[in-house]
């Protein structure tokens, strides 16, 4: 049996003999080379006749890659070179990922800030004429909020029972037909959605355009990502909680209610938040079902409502500047009510997983 | 308050899959019973038959009679509810309720079947903690989330829930398996203490633990996978594990399986 020697930090510092660190190139070392390849760039754009900007950020990215693999497999060898270049790979897709994000936002926020005043969240269109500058979205917040609540007020105990039914429950032919069927729903597109609520609830059954008929065909589409978000999160719920339950004497039904949905809650909760936040931002059905008006019509159980996306689409597609102008400012306060929405889902289940 | 279980011809199913095949034991009131054998051998799906929790998993059933008492735990309108509530069930891993505090997890089989009196409640909770030898631990912090107890803490925790609804019997399954010596040492001594108050069964990989708290032992075993499981011996602790009428028995106790 050999001795074995523990040697201090200072032994062997440098001699590296079993070769454990390997070379590595500085930290600094990818600024640098990005650096270089965007001052390369540009003296390519100020000194050939290439000047097309895209072109020359192309070039930049191009140039930084080939530059770093080949200086990385110079240096550090095959392995690592693969590695930064994978790393570069997915900076690159993800910025590629947030470029349209950030583009649509500060194109809203430039074009629509400007209209965003007391007066524009406080009035309706009732009375403006085609010139006229002033006009408000209120009466188009008040039905996307109406029909947007009464959809979730459908749609999300039915989905939630459906998805408590298929994990807790389903067993056999049933539940997949069910499981079939919410699928095929999950495909189905807004406008069919908004076809199928005229056709049988406004035509039909002669009901008339309304904000309800609107959160109908809403519901539709969110039955079934509640459905699915529902489900994916009961299954996670370890089945020892559900087993600790029933050997408590706790039948059943109590044990889902009381230990299987509270765990699963934070979960539910982001994706019914983000179910609402997809058909807050839907124009089809809306426009199929709720029809649009200028006025204030407070009762989503009778006669035209607006909403946000009707009023960005009708708005939008006059030809009058001051119109499109409030296109602008109604998409702003659409994405930030999404937004909001959205953050609101986020904190709720982060703040639940700390516990 | 302690329960004499008599188990006659059960053999239990998974679907096409018969695990266990013919047991026959008696369990004697307020004794600690141990089943121990190798992996597969059935003897956790027997202990899941004895408060009816085997038949949760889907497929899975079982043939052959449980008496707790003399009555027949799998006769014709027994419901399976009000079996868990005479025999409870601590499982391998702790598993307390994430979104209760120590004091819900607690009472939680007594609140989800409709107690509400506060000063009931409030007792039972000490009483059970105290009983589990956790009361000491955390009486100050009843109102924290039962997930954030160590290891050995939640499975007392798990202990104490089970036994707030005064069962008759309690059954653990692998109880130690998950926990560091000294809080299996906490979960020995506290299976001694409640021997007093109910019948106790326990499946253990430990023959140490099996031969340390309990005073009958059944060893199970199987011929060869994907055969069913059996009852090899049944008897005295002390005889088990000194001098056992079955050869495959002393050669598993003695450490010459396989």
């Amino acid at each position: 049996m050999s001795t074995a020697t523990v040697s201090g930090p200072a032994v062997g510092d440098t001699a590296d003999r079993l070769g454990l660190r390997g070379q590595s190139l500085p930290r600094w070392m990818p600024l640098a080379v990005a650096a270089g390849a965007v001052v390369v760039s540009l003296l390519i754009y100020l000194l050939t006749p290439v000047d097309s900007e895209i072109q020359i950020v192309l070039m930049a990215a191009l140039g930084f890659v080939i530059a770093m693999t080949a200086l990385s497999t110079a240096v550090e060898g095959g392995r690592r070179a693969r590695d930064r270049f994978a790393t570069t790979l997915v900076y690159t897709a993800f910025l590629l990922a947030v470029i349209p994000l950030v583009a649509v936002l500060v194109s809203v926020i430039g074009k629509g800030a400007g209209r965003l005043d007391a007066g524009f969240f406080t009035h309706s269109m009732n009375g403006i004429g085609a010139r006229d500058v002033g006009g408000g979205i209120y009466h188009a917040i008040i039905g996307t909020v109406e029909q947007v609540l009464l959809a979730s007020v459908l749609a999300v105990p039915f989905g939630l029972l459906v998805a408590i039914y298929l994990v807790e429950y389903g067993r056999g032919r049933v539940s997949r037909v069910i499981s079939f069927f919410v699928d095929v729903l999950t495909g189905l597109p807004s406008i069919i959605a908004g076809l199928f609520i005229l056709a049988f609830w406004v035509i039909a059954l002669d009901q008339g355009f309304s904000g309800f008929a609107g959160a109908l065909a809403l519901a539709v589409l969110m039955i079934p990502t509640v459905v699915r978000s529902a489900e994916e999160m009961l299954k996670l719920v370890p089945n020892e909680l559900r087993e600790a339950g029933y050997a408590l004497g706790v039948p059943q039904w109590r044990t889902i209610l009381r230990v299987v949905v509270p765990t699963a809650l934070p979960g539910i909760v982001t994706g019914v938040m983000l179910a609402v936040a997809r058909v807050a931002g839907e124009t089809a059905p809306v426009l199929l079902t709720v029809f649009g008006t200028n006025l204030i019509n407070s009762n989503p159980f009778s006669g035209e409502q607006s909403s946000l996306p009707l009023y960005i689409y009708s708005q939008a597609g006059q030809p009058q500047q001051s119109a499109v102008d409030r296109a602008w400012a109604a998409a702003l306060v659409l994405i930030i009510i999404i937004m909001v929405l959205n953050l609101a889902a986020r904190l709720f289940a982060g703040r639940n997983r700390l516990r | 308050m302690a329960t004499r279980i008599d188990v006659t011809g059960l053999t239990a199913y998974y679907g096409k899959f018969k695990a266990v095949a013919d047991v026959n034991l008696t369990i004697e009131p307020k004794n600690v019973t141990a089943f121990i054998g190798p992996s597969g051998c059935g003897k956790s799906t027997v202990l899941r038959t004895l408060n009816r929790m085997h038949e949760v998993l889907p497929g899975a059933r079982v043939e052959g009679k449980v008496l707790l008492d003399g009555e027949d735990l799998y006769g014709a309108g027994t419901d399976p509810v009000n079996v868990r509530r005479t025999v409870g069930m601590v499982f391998q891993r702790p598993n307390p309720f994430p979104t209760m505090s120590i004091y819900e997890n607690v009472i939680a089989g007594l609140k989800l079947n409709g107690v509400r009196k506060k000063a009931l409640l409030d007792e039972r909770v000490e009483e059970s903690l105290r009983g589990a030898n956790l009361w000491e631990e955390v009486k100050d912090r009843l109102g924290r989330p039962g997930a954030g107890l160590s290891g050995g803490q939640q499975q007392r925790l798990c202990i104490a829930r089970a036994i707030a609804v005064e069962p008759q019997v309690l059954l653990m399954d692998e109880p130690c398996s998950a926990l560091d010596p000294i809080s299996t040492l906490a979960i020995e001594d506290l299976i001694t203490k409640l021997k007093s108050s109910f019948t106790i069964v326990i499946v253990t990989h430990n023959m140490q633990q099996a031969s340390r708290v309990s005073d009958t032992t059944a060893f199970f075993s199987l011929e060869k996978t994907g055969d069913p499981g059996r009852l090899v011996e049944f008897d005295k602790t002390s005889k088990i594990f000194t001098n056992p009428t079955e050869k495959r028995t002393e050669d598993y106790v003695s450490g010459r399986f396989g």
